[in-house]
């Protein structure tokens, strides 16, 4: 084994260590890992979960909202006992749980073109777990203009979609993907139309698979493919992502280059939530 | 006759089933055909004037059809046509 290793570690992670693919040197990566998981809801729950039992040296989790009995039903990081507190501290106590030897870093915010350089800025990889369109387009863009990967994952009633956006040439990003959002109120949200609460589960392991490939370097990560997942079916698809040349983030000549008004551009009025935000995070 | 999957959003338009066939050589005349059978399936497909949303996608196969002909994206029988819109649940 190796020299770096304590005897807890060795003991802890066993089965990756002797794993082909991860093994010591792997391990070695995730120790050393910071990632960042944007909401601690349905996605997040089992980003966490698996990325601490991982022993990802550095977890960072963000969310403003509090715990609802609602959210039960698949946000498995919450515990009855926990509606009420604040989901970041819910989430940070059961991350420790299951690993108290990795750091676990909460934000208690919520999400802005103010803060969003600062908070991304120290992390290695960006997990998208938030709830609504604004977001979605703000962690895009400041993960294109930050350089770092981000690890893209959405549910809806029965459908899952799940990335990786590597900033890069010519690789594509969330704006390739999807230029513009659906007006608001023409996608019901979770609240409106349900959630079936184990598809998070599997979307959100799949955004921990991805993240844990781009820490160790090993395997094709999902760069340039999106996973389309329909859970009634049982059905898994791949399709190609392409960059968008003339994207205006990633594209060649970019129009967009600096953080910009997300609720403009996403069709809400200034200090209107997004009709979909129920956890994670909003954009004022 | 193509083969269309339909995301759980579209499927209250196709009493509930998650592919159904529509006839055409071209995505357009496949939407449209799909609209006769199925009335209000692709109001948020295709836009007013006769393209495709942004935040909509459709593929033929694995490619999105925004990189081949758009809505004039030959079909044949035996492709497998996928309507993707963008959500955000989390």
């Amino acid at each position: 084994m190796s020299v770096g290793f304590t005897e807890e570690q060795v003991r802890r992670y066993a089965r990756h260590i002797i794993l082909p693919g991860i093994g010591g040197e792997g391990q070695c990566k995730l120790l050393d890992a910071k990632v960042l998981c944007i909401g601690a809801g349905g996605l997040g729950s089992p980003v966490g979960m698996y990325l601490a039992a991982a022993g990802v040296g550095t977890l960072g989790i963000l969310d403003f909202d509090k715990v609802d009995e609602s959210n039960l039903q698949r946000q498995i990081i919450h515990s009855t006992a926990d509606v009420g507190r604040p989901k970041v501290d819910s989430a940070t106590d059961r991350l420790r749980a299951i690993n108290p030897t990795i750091e676990v870093v909460p934000y208690d915010t919520i999400l802005t073109s103010q803060n969003a350089f600062e908070i991304l800025q120290p992390w290695d990889v960006v997990v998208d777990g938030t709830d609504n369109f604004p977001v979605r387009y703000l962690v895009n863009d400041t993960t294109q203009f930050l350089g770092k990967p981000l690890v893209y994952g959405s549910i809806y009633q029965w459908d899952g979609q799940a990335t990786v956006f590597m900033p890069g040439q010519e690789a594509p990003c969330y704006r390739c993907l999807f230029p513009q959002p659906p007006p608001p109120g023409t996608v019901p949200s979770c609240a409106e139309g349900g959630v079936f609460g184990v598809l998070p589960g599997i979307v959100g392991c799949i955004q921990a698979a991805e993240a844990v490939k781009l820490i160790t370097g090993k395997g094709d990560p999902l760069i340039g493919r999106l996973l389309i997942f329909d859970a009634l079916q049982m059905d898994f698809q791949t399709v190609k992502v392409r960059w968008d040349a003339d994207c205006p983030v990633c594209g060649k000549e970019p129009t967009i280059t600096e953080l910009i008004d997300y609720d403009a551009f996403c069709g809400l009025a200034p200090g209107e939530a997004p009709p979909e935000a129920e956890h994670g995070v909003s954009t004022h | 006759m193509v083969r269309v999957k339909l995301p759980t959003i579209l499927r209250k338009h196709a009493d509930g089933e998650a592919q159904v066939d529509a006839d055409g050589s071209t995505l357009r005349e496949l939407l449209a055909d799909l609209e006769t059978r199925y009335p209000g399936i692709t109001k948020n497909v295709v836009t007013p004037d006769g393209g495709l949303h942004r935040f909509v996608n459709v593929y033929v196969n694995d490619e999105d059809v925004r990189y081949l002909g758009s809505l004039e994206t030959a079909v044949k029988e035996g492709d497998r046509i996928s309507i993707l819109p963008a959500v955000a649940g989390g």
